[in-house]
């Protein structure tokens, strides 16, 4: 079992924490705050016991399997649902806590849905004007043009929404929750309707125009490479909790949880042994234990899970390790490799497409790398 | 999370929720202080001939709309004939016509004086052996023809989904194409069928001018002489409390049966199956039986209502016309704002406020749909009359509310609400919540999103409740003959009144008129149909 820690900056247990010296820092610019969030319906906790910080001007992105409450935890942000304990501070004022709630139309939050949800009935501008009171008529028109300019629609207007592409729409949807300049935005699965090309397309183009803004904002999705092209900070949600939060880089490569490494790209695990808590003995030899970022504690003569990446293997005829192909795929410029160790054990590789190992040859493998990440059994 | 708002649609729902109640309990209190003495008049002269007249009604009428709808729904569903794309919306078109009108025009048509029996004298020399029109067979015949279309509708529709499938699917596990009609198309539209003919219940036991034309006394027809010609208002109230019963059986079978329907839809309609081609003599008679139909429902009736409304339209187009023309239309107004207002408020907080309480008041509140008028009109008058009686303890006038506006507004909205909420609601569920979470983001919320955001979405939902609330109101007769202000008049009840007269040629040219507001909301289901599938 990974234990489960969710610590606020990555930083509180490592001891070798030269990445995350800025954590105080980061504590003190934290702009959108959440403090021990936890929401129940019916009694049953949604989520439990979530905290981070987000820093002005940055973009945060939660990731996470269908129904671990990601999406609740942004309408919790926005106002639509209210907290059982904990609290959500946003600049340094209380928004959502277990004795107050702030009305979500009174939070100045913009939100884009996966639905975009224009007002059908509204053209494109006035679908961009309606969250504009308390300007002149001139002055919201002329901010309306600004936003529906630098969303790349000029001449669309006056067009209706149903006349517009999918693409089209989410634009527009961006458009009209920027143009009051909210001071934080949130978007909830805003590409998953969208083509697959223009999804990459499209993210890239929301990330330059949410930065031009100087808007925070913080995105819930649940593809990672979505996540992973729009994301300054990055938080994976399983099973009520926060696993992690942290730069999309740790995440990858220094996983808080046995679950996020899981969930997170490709990876198999293999046994280990702790000889001595920096040092862990494998069926593919002895590695270092990659003390960088979150980690679990152990202590020597633990068995331990070792997480390896299918790239993180390479062939290598010197080697005294060999393992057996069981499975094979092909993808263009590698084979993915299911290989069997002596020991039963199986790991995933991704070896180049020149050579072609048939089902149940044996192959000369060893680790890339000399530390790993492990995690406690 | 408890918050003033709420607080405040809490009570209006409570609001909206006490007409109901106010007038089931009116019905019940009869209970709870029996009158002995008019309970034993009731009971050895009323109440046996009247239930034994109000069940037999309503099974001869079920039967009679259950084969003709089912069997007109099965011929334009999935077969095809001369004529049958007319006849698909022609036959709906008898729900257009008041049961109190066709009742009247019925007798004319067939009593020993009306065009039939003289022809056949003609003939023949003699036309006694021809049966009486006021009798059980005269009220049905009446009654079923405007009410099948319920029964034709929804059984259409489920054909329509079924399409040749269903027989297919008999025919390949061996059965014959008539076996696998009664062993499989029909069952699998058993839930529509029980729907349509829980409706056709409802409407019969709520009816009072087609039985009254045809002095055929049932429970309807008992609660109004209790009232008008006993003045008895515990009468009234005790037989509206025999009535209460049987409409709450229909209403816990209906719900059940909803559930049914819920379970029965199929995920994909086949549109495109084709329809079976008759051949021969088969074509002529499908074609015919639905003409005959048509003609009996709609045609016949209605030409003897111009053949009636012709020779006098000069005279009978007076000021006085014009005057019940103009009471009808400003009740109606007067009821479409009252009511569709209500119920947009009702639908709103119901989107807004979704809880258990919130779905429970708008049950109750939406229940009247199923309640007699006669059944609400003395309901109300007990709560009203204590109401009165209160005030003018307290120095107030007497009457204040009594034979006023008000209690009539009253008794419709707890009759119509339903009418006006069911297209609302289908409206605001197409919405999508996050439309209001986008809206409340933008800090638009409360009132202000329903008139900015959901009224612009829901128009046409709000013009179809509007329609339906209108052309109800004007057809309406019970509440509006028990409720009204003294000397109120309108269109319905002129007809009521002239034909219970037997002035039936002055009672065309009124009932011309309510036929022809009646075809508007037809027209609306006519189209609405044709749009889901063709």
């Amino acid at each position: 079992m990974p234990i489960s820690l969710v610590n606020r900056h990555n930083s509180n247990i490592s001891d070798n924490s030269s990445n995350y010296i800025n954590a105080e820092d980061t504590l003190q610019q934290a702009f959108l705050s959440l403090t021990n969030v936890s929401i129940r319906f019916g009694g049953v906790d949604v989520l439990s016991s979530v905290s981070f910080d987000l820093a002005r001007g940055d973009i945060g992105c939660l990731l996470g399997p269908s129904g671990c409450g990601k999406t609740t935890l942004l309408r919790a942000i926005a106002g639509f649902e209210s907290v059982f304990s904990g609290s959500i501070r946003l600049n340094g004022n209380v928004l959502s806590d277990t004795n107050s709630v702030v009305a979500a139309e009174k939070r100045a939050i913009g939100m884009v849905f996966q639905d975009y949800a224009l007002f059908p009935h509204l053209s494109v501008l006035k679908n961009v004007l309606f969250g504009l009171h308390g300007l002149s008529k001139n002055e919201a028109k002329s901010r309306a043009s600004q936003l529906i300019s630098q969303v790349g629609l000029v001449n669309k207007e006056r067009s209706m929404p149903h006349e517009l592409s999918g693409g089209e729409q989410q634009r527009v949807a961006l458009a009209r929750a920027l143009a009051p300049a909210p001071t934080l935005l949130l978007l909830d699965e805003p590409f998953s309707n969208l083509d697959v090309e223009l999804r990459e397309s499209l993210s890239r183009d929301v990330r330059e125009i949410i930065k031009q803004s100087n808007t925070t904002a913080l995105m819930v999705t649940h593809d990672q490479l979505e996540a992973f092209a729009m994301a300054d900070q990055l938080g994976v949600l399983h099973h009520q909790h926060l696993q992690q939060w942290a730069s999309a880089l740790d995440v990858y490569h220094q996983p808080g949880t046995q679950f996020v490494a899981s969930f997170i790209g490709q990876g198999t695990f293999i046994n280990g042994v702790m000889e001595s808590v920096g040092q862990v003995n494998t069926m593919l030899g002895k590695f270092e234990r990659n003390l960088k970022g979150v980690y679990t504690a152990v202590t020597s003569g633990d068995v331990v899970s070792v997480l390896l990446r299918p790239d993180d293997i390479i062939c290598d005829s010197q080697s005294g390790i060999e393992a057996a192909v069981k499975s094979k795929y092909f993808r263009g410029a590698t084979f993915l490799y299911t290989l069997e160790l002596s020991n039963g054990e199986q790991l995933l590789a991704l070896l180049p497409s020149q050579h072609d190992y048939a089902i149940d040859e044996k192959i000369k493998i060893r680790p890339k790398n000399s530390s790993v990440v492990v995690f406690k059994k | 999370m408890p918050s003033r708002s709420s607080l405040i649609w809490s009570v209006f729902l409570v609001v909206m929720a006490l007409p109901t109640v106010l007038a089931l309990s009116g019905v019940l209190s009869a209970w709870f202080q029996p009158d002995f003495k008019t309970l034993s008049h009731l009971s050895n002269y009323v109440l046996p001939s009247a239930i034994k007249n109000t069940l037999l009604l309503v099974l001869g009428v079920s039967v009679m709309t259950a084969i003709i709808g089912v069997s007109l729904a099965w011929l334009t569903a999935v077969c095809d004939f001369p004529l049958r794309r007319f006849f698909v919306w022609a036959l709906i078109l008898p729900m257009a016509v008041p049961g109190y009108v066709i009742a009247f025009a019925f007798v004319g048509i067939f009593e020993f004086t009306g065009p039939v029996q003289t022809g056949l004298r003609e003939l023949f020399g003699n036309s006694s052996w021809f049966p009486s029109i006021y009798s059980y067979g005269g009220v049905v015949m009446a009654l079923s023809l405007v009410l099948y279309p319920y029964v034709y509708l929804l059984v259409r529709n489920a054909f329509q989904t079924q399409g040749r499938r269903s027989l297919e699917v008999g025919q390949s596990l061996g059965l014959s194409v008539r076996a696998s009609f009664f062993r499989v198309s029909l069952p699998m539209a058993r839930p529509w069928i029980v729907g349509g003919l829980l409706l056709v219940i409802m409407e019969t036991l709520a009816d009072f001018g087609t039985v009254a034309t045809f002095n055929y006394d049932t429970l309807t027809a008992a609660i109004y002489k209790s009232w008008f010609s006993l003045y008895s208002v515990s009468a009234a109230l005790q037989v509206a409390s025999v009535l209460l019963i049987f409409v709450v059986i229909v209403i816990v079978i209906e719900r059940y049966s909803r559930r049914a329907q819920q379970y029965a839809q199929q995920r994909n309609a086949s549109l495109n199956t084709q329809r079976i081609s008759l051949i021969g003599h088969h074509r002529w008679l499908a074609c015919a039986a639905c003409a005959t139909v048509f003609t009996m429902a709609f045609l016949l009736p209605c030409a003897q209502l111009i053949f009636w409304a012709w020779p006098n339209v000069a005279v009978e187009l007076n000021s006085s016309f014009w005057s019940y023309v103009w009471g009808s239309v400003s009740l109606a107004i007067l009821a479409v704002l009252v009511i569709v207002g209500l119920a947009l408020l009702m639908a709103f907080t119901a989107r807004t406020q979704n809880s258990l309480f919130t779905r429970t008041a708008v049950r109750v509140s939406t229940l009247g749909y199923a309640l007699p008028g006669t059944v609400l009109a003395i309901g109300l008058f007990a709560p009203m009359a204590t109401v009165d009686e209160v005030l003018y303890n307290l120095g107030a006038p007497s009457h204040v509310l009594q034979g006023t506006m008000f209690v009539m507004i009253l008794a419709y909205s707890v009759r119509f609400m339903a009418v006006a909420y069911a297209p609302l609601e289908s409206n605001f569920l197409r919405i999508t919540p996050s439309i209001d979470a986008v809206a409340r983001s933008l800090g638009v919320s409360g009132i202000r999103m329903l008139r900015l955001v959901h009224m612009p979405i829901i128009r046409r939902g709000l013009l179809t409740a509007m329609v339906l609330v209108c052309v109800d109101v004007i057809k309406e007769l019970p509440i509006t003959l028990m409720t009204r202000p003294f000397g109120f008049n309108t269109l319905a009840v002129r007809v009521f009144e002239l034909s219970s007269e037997g002035l039936w040629e002055r009672a065309a040219i009124p009932a011309i008129a309510i036929v022809l507001v009646g075809i508007v909301p037809v027209m609306i289901l006519i189209k609405r149909s044709d749009n889901d599938a063709h």
